[in-house]
Formats: C-alpha cells, sequence, structure tokens
C-alpha cells in the first residue's frame, strides 16, 4: 500500500514539474554514465532535485537519490513523506554538534550500494545575484573517499523564476537542464583547486543571461 | 450534411492531400541525397512536414469539436506562447503576483468573454484593464529596478500571445448574413493563407532566392521568397473564395494584406529573438522551434483580419 502510495506520488510530481516548467534536458554528447555517479547542481529551488530527477531517463532515475537537509525534509508528515519515502532522500544534519552520523560517510555508504547521488555543493540555496555560491568542502572529502566517481556537473536553469523563496503560486516558465561530460578527481588534486575546477565546469554550463539586461 | 461541413469536407481532403505530396517528396528527396541522415536540410523539412501532420490533426479535431474545441486549442496555444514569451524577458520576484495574473487570471478570462460573446469588454480587456491593473499589482512590491522594462515587456507579452493570438477563435463570433454557421471556415482560410505563405516564402526562397531582403533580421528570407511567397498565397487565397464570404477578387486582396502582415510580422518577432540573443522561441514543435516560430504571422495577420471582415462583412 504505501510502496503504491509513493510510486503514485513520484509519478504526480513529475508530471506536475513537467506541466508547469516544459523542462527540457540537454544531455552531452557522449551521453550520461552508466555506472553510479554524483550529479552536482546549483541549487535555487526547493523544486531542483525534482527536476533532475524528473528528467533523468528512468532506468538511471531509480537508483538516483537526492542528498537533502534532514532539518527541512523531517520537519513536517508531508516533508517526510516525499523526502524520505517518495525520492528516497539521503538525509544529512547540517548542523555540526547536531549529528549523529558523518555525512560524507552516508553518502559513500549510499555509492556503495550502486546508487547515483544528486548533490548541491553550494550547500543551501542561492539567494544571491551571484550565479553560484562557493562550493562547501563535503564533495571534495566525498570523493577524497571515493576518488573513481564520476562527477557530472549539472545546470538548472529558471527555476528559482518559476517558483522564488517564499512564494507560492509557480509561474510557469520553461526551465532548462544541462547535463555536462563526466569530471573525474586528479590524483593528489588540492582542495581549492578541485572546488574551483567543479565550479567553473558548472558555470560554463549555463546559458548566458537573456533579457538583454546588461 | 450542411454546406459547411461538406465544405470542411472538401478543404480536408484537400489539405491531406497537400500534406501527403509533401510527404512523398520528403521522403524521395532523403532516399536521393540523404540516406544516412546526413543533409541537415532535409532532415529538417522531414520534421517539419511531419509536426505539420500533428498540428493539422490538432485544428481538425478542434473543428470538429466546435466552438468550445476551438477556444480550448487557441487558449493553451496562448498560455504556452505566453510561457516562451515570458521566460525571455526581463522580471524580477517583484512581478510574481503580476506573472500568475497573467497566466492564471488574464489568459483564462480572455477566452471565457470570447465564449460569452461579450464582444465589448473583449476588446479592451487586455488593452485597458490588463494594461492599467498589471503595472499596480507590479508597483505594490515597491521594487523600481528597471520598472518600466519590465511592465512594458509584460504587457508587449499579453497583446502579441493572448490579445492578438485571440483574434483567430473570434472570428466565430462574427455574424455575417449568408455565412450563418459556416464561420469556423474563416478560421481555416486565415491560418491556411497565412502559413502556406510561410511555407511558400521558404520553398520559392529556397529553390530561386539570393537577394537577402532583411539580412540584419532574417538571413534565411530572400526578395525572391518574399515576392513568390506572397503573389502565390495570394492566388490560393483567392482561389479559395468558395468557403469565405467573399468574391475571388476580394478574398484575394485580403490574402494579400493577410500575407503582408505575416511577413512583417515575422520580421518583427525575428528582431526580438535577434535581441535577446536566441534562435528559436522554443522547442514545442519539432523542427519549426518554438509555437511562436509558427504562430508569429498568424498573431500578427488575425486582428486585422478581424477587423477589416467585421467592418464591411458583419452585422
Amino acid at each position: 500500500m504505501k510502496a503504491f502510495a509513493t510510486k503514485a506520488a513520484a509519478a504526480a510530481i513529475v508530471v506536475f514539474a513537467r506541466a508547469v516548467t516544459a523542462v527540457r534536458a540537454i544531455w552531452p554528447e557522449d551521453g550520461l554514465p552508466s555506472r553510479p555517479c554524483i550529479y552536482f547542481a546549483n541549487h535555487s529551488s526547493h523544486g531542483d532535485f525534482v527536476l533532475v530527477w524528473a528528467v533523468l531517463p528512468p532506468r538511471l532515475r531509480n537508483r538516483t537519490r537526492p542528498v537533502a537537509g534532514a532539518e527541512y525534509w523531517l520537519k513536517s508528515r508531508l516533508n517526510r513523506f516525499i523526502g524520505r519515502d517518495v525520492f528516497n532522500a539521503v538525509l544529512i544534519t547540517r548542523e555540526r554538534d547536531k549529528r549523529t552520523e558523518d555525512p560524507v560517510a552516508q553518502m559513500a555508504s549510499t555509492i556503495d550500494t550502486g546508487s547515483s547521488l544528486i548533490l548541491f555543493p553550494e550547500g543551501t540555496r542561492n539567494q544571491s545575484d551571484a550565479p553560484l555560491l562557493p562550493f562547501k568542502s563535503g564533495i571534495f572529502h566525498l570523493v577524497t573517499a571515493r576518488p573513481d566517481i564520476d562527477l557530472v556537473p549539472v545546470w538548472i536553469n529558471n527555476l528559482n523564476r518559476v517558483m522564488p523563496k517564499g512564494e507560492i503560486v509557480p509561474i510557469p516558465l520553461i526551465c532548462t537542464v544541462t547535463f555536462g561530460r563526466a569530471l573525474r578527481f586528479l590524483p593528489d588534486e588540492a582542495k581549492d583547486a578541485f572546488l574551483a575546477r567543479m565550479q567553473s565546469a558548472l558555470l560554463a554550463l549555463a546559458p548566458k543571461p537573456v533579457g538583454g539586461s546588461e | 450534411m450542411s454546406a459547411a461541413s461538406s465544405d470542411l469536407l472538401t478543404l480536408v481532403a484537400g489539405i491531406f492531400g497537400v500534406l501527403i505530396l509533401a510527404s512523398t517528396v520528403g521522403y524521395v528527396l532523403q532516399q536521393r541525397l540523404s540516406p544516412a541522415g546526413s543533409n541537415a536540410s532535409i532532415e529538417n523539412l522531414n520534421a517539419r512536414i511531419k509536426a505539420w501532420w500533428i498540428m493539422v490533426v490538432l485544428i481538425g479535431i478542434a473543428f470538429v469539436a466546435g466552438r468550445v474545441g476551438v477556444l480550448i486549442l487557441f487558449g493553451f496555444c496562448s498560455f504556452a506562447a505566453l510561457r516562451e514569451f515570458v521566460t525571455l524577458i526581463n522580471t524580477r520576484r517583484a512581478d510574481h503576483w503580476a506573472l500568475a495574473t497573467a497566466f492564471f487570471i488574464v489568459v483564462p478570462v480572455q477566452y471565457y468573454l470570447l465564449w460569452a460573446e461579450e464582444y465589448g469588454i473583449f476588446s479592451i480587456f487586455i488593452p485597458v484593464y490588463a494594461f492599467l491593473l498589471m503595472p499596480i499589482i507590479s508597483v505594490l512590491r515597491g521594487d523600481t529596478e528597471r520598472f518600466l522594462i519590465r511592465i512594458a515587456e509584460v504587457q508587449w507579452a499579453l497583446m502579441i500571445c493572448v490579445f492578438c493570438a485571440s483574434h483567430v477563435p473570434a472570428l466565430l463570433t462574427l455574424n455575417i448574413p449568408g455565412y450563418e454557421g459556416r464561420n469556423v471556415l474563416l478560421i481555416a482560410f486565415l491560418v491556411i493563407v497565412v502559413q502556406l505563405s510561410d511555407v511558400l516564402q521558404y520553398v520559392w526562397g529556397k529553390l530561386f532566392g539570393h537577394t537577402k531582403i532583411a539580412p540584419k533580421l532574417s538571413p534565411s528570407k530572400t526578395v525572391e521568397g518574399f515576392v513568390g511567397g506572397v503573389l502565390s498565397a495570394t492566388l490560393i487565397g483567392a482561389a479559395l473564395w468558395w468557403i469565405t464570404p467573399f468574391t475571388p477578387g476580394e478574398a484575394g486582396l485580403l490574402a494579400f494584406i493577410i500575407t503582408l502582415m505575416g511577413f512583417f510580422g515575422g520580421l518583427v518577432m525575428s528582431a526580438i529573438k535577434r535581441d535577446r540573443g536566441i534562435k528559436d522561441w522554443g522547442n514545442l514543435i519539432e523542427g519549426h522551434g518554438g509555437l511562436i516560430d509558427r504562430l508569429d504571422s498568424v498573431v500578427f495577420s488575425a486582428p486585422i483580419f478581424f477587423h477589416i471582415v467585421r467592418y464591411w462583412w458583419s452585422l
């Protein structure tokens, strides 16, 4: 019964997301890795992972789990149902002193079970005018623990305009989700160099600003 | 069988004939010149023809469903076109409620007014009420950054995608003596002539075009394509007089006017695309680009066609 409810809810959320945003995926020329990988994306809305999840081919989608903040997704029964049951999120505790588990170990063991991750390395939703916030170091610690994993940059465009923070009604604008070529951690790469390389690979996927604005 | 439905059947048979011919030509060209899908123009031509089949079938279903079907079809076209347009304009968070109003109130109300045949309010709802109320909704948030640009662009989007586009189904509300129950054929006349003009300009341009007509706006448009397309679409319009309340001469003159409007509409919408640095409005229609890419010429010609017919033919 519950399995059916989560399947139906997942399908309904995907249909709704597609109907509102007419979302279109842009794939890299050589396709997505077929092995488990880390999709890392820019973060501006709670709907971000839904959009990535919705455009992934079902075969890959079924074993892809978003990484999300436990504080938000365990807040209410509905949040719990959507975050934990429907999307099977890997829930990590943001505040260091409240942690019972190490987030990097949680993510690494999820990868070991054959799952891919959707990760937002900015750590929080970007409300600034800058295209991207500086990455947190979690993704670096994760790849030093699992250095062979493919890292796929994913740029989500326009969703912040569809549903800005604090609004209730979504504006049906067209969103695109652009997947880049898979990257790897280089042996002995320093933390700052690695994070800078990941940030610029992600930013390279962002479309030039439209609207004729300066 | 009524005169309207027998004319419609003849028309549908004719359109299917043209599409079958087009598909055959496309198939032969592909077999001869692009068997491995290597010639981009031919692949695009075939994608376009395929999309035409779908569009013709959709319009056909709407016609069979009658007035409500046509209103729903064009209501969805307005919604999808508005979405393509607003995606590309300057908006800020302060415009959120104004945009929600545009999508979820203005579009349905405009088509409801057509359904209710309230011509008076239909014709001023967007130019007067939306024009004044939308900036009020935006200004309440107190964000003045690029304010004039923001409100002007939203109003333009509504005028093009909702107001002008809704004049196609508005043809159903005209009361033309001796033409009762056949108004749906006026929509067919408008859409066929304007769309054929686009197709014929493309064909004439591909076959004989070498002088660019507007190199800065639309490098693929040529003088030869323009003249050949407009003239042949005008002749086809005149030849379609039997589905209209017009004489052959009048039908030709109206076809000439709407093909010109359609051509210039295409140029205006190209200029906007250039300004925004994009090639197509979207990806809704395979081979054609976005919905606005296909609808731009109809949108520019529909209000003019509507008012000419309303002034000289309707009660």
